[in-house]
């Protein structure tokens, strides 16, 4: 879950982290001009959005008087960046920089530890500095068991930095290691961090996400942050389908009957498990299928949790078949999915036999399975048909529809 | 031979008195495995199955040789299940829970790594030699995991639970066995990857080939490339890739946690690369898997 940039900078901050005079949240144009009114000199206004390319599209404006700062968050507020609305505009002190550093902690999924990253060429892509010039990039990988001590931000920082701007940096690897470790973060990034001319060091830019499965053990700052429980932050705001998708899977505890992500076509998906729904929803599209939903059946979800989402995946404009396909089952029961279907299917009005392209899904209580299918003439198929060929005789059977 | 477990390796269930647990008891116990206990705090001295519970993995250790456990306790509880196991000398943990937080598994991880021990998970089904044991609720029944796994030549390491049974079925249905199938979790952070893996199968001498299931997010692909390529690996690899769906669509997960892509490197175009660069072969299905897996065996 990404963290907005003032929000971000509102959690350094309370580590001792130091931020560019000002920086603070402005929701009309009239704040704007309070707070730079506060700030002795000129000021930057940056769109509080959940997207790159603020700069590049006008959400990045500069002021040199209150009046100037309140015009810039006129425009600003107003100003859609790709497809999202400002939360507001920050404003904050704007002065000279001397050098521009990037800092930032991830996790090495290789190393299975943090890993705290300095350049000295900053503002600016990290991996393509990588690429490019990794003679500009160190690195230090932090113990998640020992308490985390400050040598090691040394250890990172001398790498790249020398003098006095040792000691400068570490001021902010360290709280920035700290707050990776402790409130569950994926990645804590100041971007740039400046140097300025008068030789003080400042977070110009910050970019925080939290982990989904950490939000539970960390209310209290997100409340105090201001991000309340709705809020998702994905990638794509979910739509009503998909919502509706969530509360089917949310409304019984027994096995997993959701995951729904809508996509524009008219072929509706149940398909299952995590592994085998990414393998069936390329196979469908490399029929030449076009998919109406992708969807995640597993851990042996009850018959009316899968009638339902049956029922939601047929209530779709212009979804004119469902294909229910699964890799080898051994949890999830063939039988208890069958009925599933079929119950969705006559609950919506249609017939089985028409409405169901295919039912691959081999495995446990298949005999069972494969006995009530062919009670309703529902075309299925055992483990010796794949999972590829099975999504082509969906797919045929949709474009003849 | 077989790798990580055989029939003689005795393991214990920890929460075994959970629901999955407990059925997951009946499926190891019929395929074969020696369940020597369980562990539940608070339940010790009943009976799952006939295996004996205990409140601690103390309690199990000081009366049987504990070569595995398997974890299947709820998120909030599983550092701590793991962290018990481990500091009780026991040296092979399975970890099948689902959504821990990433610093805690990566915690567990140091551990295991510190006291030699070795994790595979979390978020997978488990392990299993056709013949010998299963440990894991892999391949379910023990009727229906004899018929999608059989003994054989091919290792096989999968990011999907599922999708290592399919693919065991595929390569069986081809008369292609398998030495030992390993589901190795979902997460961005799991206890053993591809490469950590590769040199057990390595040192199998019946392990001839591997085959593996893998999804777009992280670097575990690029990792086997490397590994094979810098070990000159005596085993042919044949990789099948899924969710390139995804590739197109970034910052949104699919399927399993550590399924999303944020970069240029988790796209599953670039590990396809990587992985042919390093002389992998990549199937565009499963079932091309079993004729790539017997081509590189007879070119060898």
């Amino acid at each position: 879950m990404r963290f907005y940039e003032y929000e971000s900078k509102l959690l350094l901050a309370r580590h001792g982290v130091a931020l560019p005079k000002g920086s603070k949240l402005a929701k009309t144009a009239e704040e704007a001009r309070q707070i730079a009114a506060t700030i002795d000199g000129p000021t930057v206004l940056k769109s509080q959005v959940l997207s790159g390319g603020r700069m590049k599209a006008g959400g990045v404006l500069f002021a040199n008087t209150p009046e100037e700062a309140a015009a810039a968050a006129e425009k600003i507020l107003v100003l859609e960046i790709n497809g999202h609305k400002p939360r507001g505009v920050l404003v904050e002190s704007r002065q000279p920089v001397a050098q521009e550093y990037y800092l930032g902690i991830t996790w090495d999924g290789i190393a299975k530890k943090p890993v705290m990253i300095l350049s000295d060429m900053g503002g600016i892509d990290v991996e393509e500095v990588a690429e490019k010039h990794p003679e500009h990039i160190a690195k230090k990988h932090i113990s998640t068991l020992i308490p985390f001590s400050e040598f090691r931000a040394k250890e990172l920082v001398a790498q790249l930095a020398t003098g006095t701007d040792v000691n400068a940096i570490v001021r902010f690897a360290a709280p920035l290691a700290r707050i990776f470790m402790q409130y569950g973060l994926t990645l804590a990034e100041i971007n740039p961090l400046a140097k300025l001319a008068d030789g003080t060091f400042v977070a110009l830019d910050a970019h925080v996400d939290m982990e989904a499965e950490a939000r539970g053990a960390h209310k209290a700052l997100l409340k105090e942050i201001g991000i309340g429980d709705e809020e998702t932050r994905m990638a794509r705001t979910p739509t009503k389908f998909e919502l509706d998708g969530a509360a089917i899977n949310a409304a019984d505890h027994r096995g997993v009957a959701g995951n729904v992500t809508e996509f524009d076509g008219t072929l509706g998906l149940i398909i299952g498990a995590g592994g085998g729904s990414l393998t069936l929803f390329d196979a469908v599209r490399n029929h030449g299928g076009d998919p109406a939903n992708y969807c995640e059946i597993g851990g042996n979800p009850s018959v009316g949790k899968v009638a339902n989402l049956t029922k939601l995946i047929l209530s779709k404009p212009g979804v004119t078949k469902i294909a229910v396909m699964m890799n080898v089952v051994s949890n999830t029961r063939v039988d208890m999915v069958a009925r599933g279907v079929i119950k969705g299917v006559i609950e919506s009005g249609g017939n089985p036999a028409e409405k169901i392209a295919i039912f691959r899904i081999p495995g446990s209580w298949e005999q069972e399975g494969f006995k009530i299918l062919s009670k309703y003439g529902v075309e299925y198929c055992d483990r010796t048909v794949s999972m590829y060929e099975a999504a082509g005789r969906a797919v045929s059977k949709w474009k003849g529809n | 031979m077989s790798i990580l477990i055989t029939g003689d390796t005795t393991c214990i269930i920890q929460g075994i008195t959970g629901r999955e647990a407990v059925s997951m008891t009946r499926e190891c116990l019929d395929y074969g495995t020696k369940i020597v206990g369980g562990v539940t705090p608070g339940r010790g001295g009943r009976e799952i199955h006939g295996v004996p519970v205990f409140d601690t993995v103390e309690q199990v250790c000081k009366r049987e040789r504990v070569d595995a456990s398997v974890i299947s306790v709820p998120p909030a509880f599983t550092r701590d299940a793991a962290f018990e196991a481990i500091e009780n000398g026991i040296k092979l943990l399975v970890i099948v829970t689902e959504n821990i937080p990433r610093f805690e598994v990566a915690q567990m991880v140091e551990l295991a790594n510190l006291r030699g021990a070795r994790i595979i998970g979390p978020n997978c089904l488990g392990i299993l030699s056709p013949g010998e044991a299963k440990i894991g609720g892999l391949g379910g029944r023990a009727v229906d995991a004899k018929k999608a796994f059989t003994k054989g030549r091919v290792g096989v390491m999968s990011r999907s639970g599922g999708m290592t049974t399919e693919i065991c079925n595929t390569l069986t249905a081809a008369g292609l066995g398998q030495s030992t199938a390993c589901s190795i979790g979902g997460d961005a952070i799991i206890g053993s990857s591809y490469a950590e893996l590769m040199p057990l199968y390595e040192a199998d001498p019946e392990t001839e080939a591997i085959a593996i299931y893998s999804e777009p997010g992280g670097r575990m692909e690029a990792d086997l490339a490397r590994w094979v390529t810098e070990n000159k690996s005596r085993l042919p690899v044949v990789a099948f890739m899924a969710g390139r769906f995804m590739d197109a669509m970034p910052g949104m997960r699919f399927g399993h946690a550590g399924t999303i892509v944020e970069g240029k490197a988790d796209t599953t175009a670039e590990k396809i690369e990587r992985m042919r660069a390093a002389g992998i072969g990549v199937a565009e299905r499963i079932e091309d898997i079993p004729a790539l897996v017997k081509e590189k065996l007879g070119r060898k």
